[in-house]
């Protein structure tokens, strides 16, 4: 890896997926460690992270608030530990701290706090919020004639609020090229809804580039969790000079972890000493 | 006692409010590169378009859609702007609150929020576009400055102060021109409140344009023999409670009056203070505990309790309560 003051890091697709291991592992100890805390929804989006913060954004751990850094936004907040455990890897905070998440006086408070670390460049929790801020910084660069980009990693559960239309609507109409969003498209919202069959936990949108495509956004389909395929699609939002574009991130909610994968009831549940055990001992295997 | 505020007007005029909102916004502009206005398609309602013309690339229309438009103004203070918000009062506390809640006032973002037609004088538009809740809510939102100005001057003069400070602020804009209170060496201090008259039966604290009506009320009980101090409040958040309860103390007897609801607002924060401080006995003027309606001004203020005769009745009431006088009204 190679690195300078606000040029970003160049990993190779190997180091990348040794970090998303390291970043899973962190994560079920950090939440088993507090006792509480998300689990499907930040494997979910580990991938992402990593990929932004190791081999795309123009940073500088030193210097978190310089004034022409590209900016990323986690809106769908509730991933906190997942971000953190990105920003601790890449050295804006020590990795011991992790283990303060959730904790009184903590800097990584549940839901993202950016009055309380700096590195995150914005406050979200309340979802269906991030979009618009993005929005409102990238607008920030065009206005001053800066040249660094907004990400904004939005969960598909969240695009049921209608913000996120709003926010796509005028996005669309200032054609801001300089604004990515990137949809954590894992199907698999906390509860889900009542459908003919009884029930269902599918997601509750489906095809959500076609509604983002409306509003004149450019569309790039990608796995999710492949790291190669991630940075073809960030490299072709950057190319793209017409307008927002959407990654749609095809993930899997709980991914790394066969018994986690694809089951909501691993939203939020702590996995006890054993699950740990045995969560940690299968990421470890899928390096080899 | 603190004497009389030194800066009122000596001669009777009226100036418009949003008229002269949407013109300091451009000699405010002028000096500083970093003022925006984000507008939701109201802008030739609230003025912004005095704006718009004067610095188009620094408008930014973000449409029907106030939700965004706060977040969109959240993001931008963070990068070195400050945007300036237009819309109406009814809107912009309400439609986009968890926006405000989330990204403006847990962060403290340098946003000024500005609530347009606020109050229930909205143009005959009824109580849909009537906002008597707003100082309510931010009165009880952490971080956020509520301004509410009584004429085009004090309008102007916190505006200036707005763009000095890096808090994120509630300034409330009426849409009606309004009598002239204050001279042009008026310069706006946070959380102060201001003694536009003295008087020692009574004491009348006021905010917004109701302290016109104040004012007039003061003089029709002058008339009848009680002497009525006014303590005008611009800041409802930080309020000068140390003002408020000096008045309390010379006076015995408080009336508050507010164009908005008497629940959350001045009269309420009022209570608080003397409550706590200095038990004294007091009315609140202001809108009751109901919703409004379509009507001219003249008529909406008689219907609903907020004219200058109303302030007066208070305060005789008060006082006949209080001390058993009740001058020579009756």
């Amino acid at each position: 890896m190679t690195a300078a003051a606000l040029s970003h890091l160049t990993s190779s697709v190997s180091e990348l997926r040794e970090l998303s291991v390291r970043t899973r592992r962190l994560i079920l100890e950090t939440v088993h460690t507090a006792g509480a805390g998300h689990i499907g929804g930040p494997l979910s989006v580990t991938d992402i992270l990593v990929n932004l913060y190791f081999n795309r954004l123009h940073i500088d751990p030193d210097a978190p608030r310089a004034a022409d850094r590209d900016r990323c936004i986690l809106s769908k907040g509730h991933s906190s530990i997942a971000l953190y455990t990105v920003l601790a890897l890449r050295g804006y905070l020590r990795v011991e701290e992790l283990a303060t998440f959730d904790a009184i006086d903590s800097r990584l408070q549940g839901h993202p706090d950016m009055t309380a670390l700096p590195g995150l460049d914005m406050s979200t929790g309340s979802l269906g919020q991030g979009l618009s801020p993005g929005l409102g910084m990238a607008l920030g660069a065009r206005l001053g004639d800066r040249d660094f980009r907004t990400w904004v990693i939005l969960g598909d559960g969240e695009i049921q609020e209608g913000q996120i239309w709003e926010a796509a609507f005028v996005a669309g109409r200032y054609r801001l090229n300089n604004l990515t969003a990137i949809l954590d498209y894992n199907r698999l919202p906390q509860f889900g809804w009542p459908d003919s069959s009884g029930f269902t936990r599918d997601i509750p949108i489906g095809d959500p580039g076609a509604i983002f495509a409306a509003f004149g956004w450019n569309i790039v389909e990608t796995d999710g969790h492949d790291h190669e395929a991630l940075t073809n699609a960030f490299d072709r939002a950057e190319q793209h000079t017409q307008g927002p574009t959407i990654v749609i991130a095809h993930t899997i909610k709980g991914k790394g972890v066969s018994f986690m994968e694809n089951d909501f009831n691993w939203h939020a549940t702590p996995p006890n000493s054993d699950q740990l055990a045995l969560a940690v001992a299968e990421l470890q295997g899928s390096l080899t | 006692m603190r004497g009389v505020f030194p800066h009122l007007a000596t001669d009777a005029r009226s100036l418009g409010v949003r008229e002269a909102w949407g013109e300091h916004l451009v000699t405010l502009a002028n000096k500083y590169p970093e003022l925006v206005v984000l507008d939701g398609d109201l802008a030739n309602s609230t003025r912004a378009d005095i704006f718009a013309a004067a610095h188009p690339g620094r408008f930014l229309e973000m449409g029907i859609a106030e939700q965004n438009m706060l977040g969109v103004a959240a993001g931008l203070a963070t990068t070195g702007y400050v945007p300036w918000i237009s819309t109406f009062a009814a809107f912009v506390a309400k439609r986009a609150l968890d926006q405000i809640r989330v990204v403006i006032a847990q962060p403290s973002l340098n946003v000024k929020m500005c609530g347009a037609y606020s109050g229930i004088l909205t143009s005959k538009t009824g109580k849909t576009h009537q906002s008597v809740q707003d100082i309510a809510i931010f009165r009880a939102m952490p971080h956020v400055v509520t301004i509410v100005p009584a004429d085009a001057i004090e309008l102007r003069a916190a505006m200036t102060a707005m763009m000095e400070d890096d808090r994120p602020t509630y300034l409330r804009v009426t849409r009606d021109a309004s009598p002239v209170i204050f001279d042009s060496g008026y310069t706006f201090e946070f959380g102060k409140a201001l003694l536009l008259r003295q008087g020692s039966d009574v004491g009348i604290v006021s905010t917004g344009v109701q302290t016109t009506r104040a004012l007039d009320a003061a003089a029709l009980l002058e008339e009848q023999g009680v002497s009525a101090s006014v303590l005008h409040a611009p800041t409802l958040k930080p309020l000068d409670t140390e003002a408020i309860c000096e008045l309390a103390a010379a006076t015995g007897a408080i009336v508050t009056a507010e164009d908005h609801s008497i629940i959350g607002g001045l009269g309420s924060a009022v209570a608080e203070t003397l409550s706590e401080h200095i038990p004294t006995r007091m009315k609140r003027v202001g809108w009751q505990d109901t919703y409004g309606e379509s009507g001219p001004n003249d008529s909406l203020l008689e219907k609903y309790g907020l004219t200058a005769r109303h302030v007066s009745e208070a305060v005789l009431d008060l006082l006949a309560e209080t001390t058993g006088a009740r001058g020579n009204r009756r």
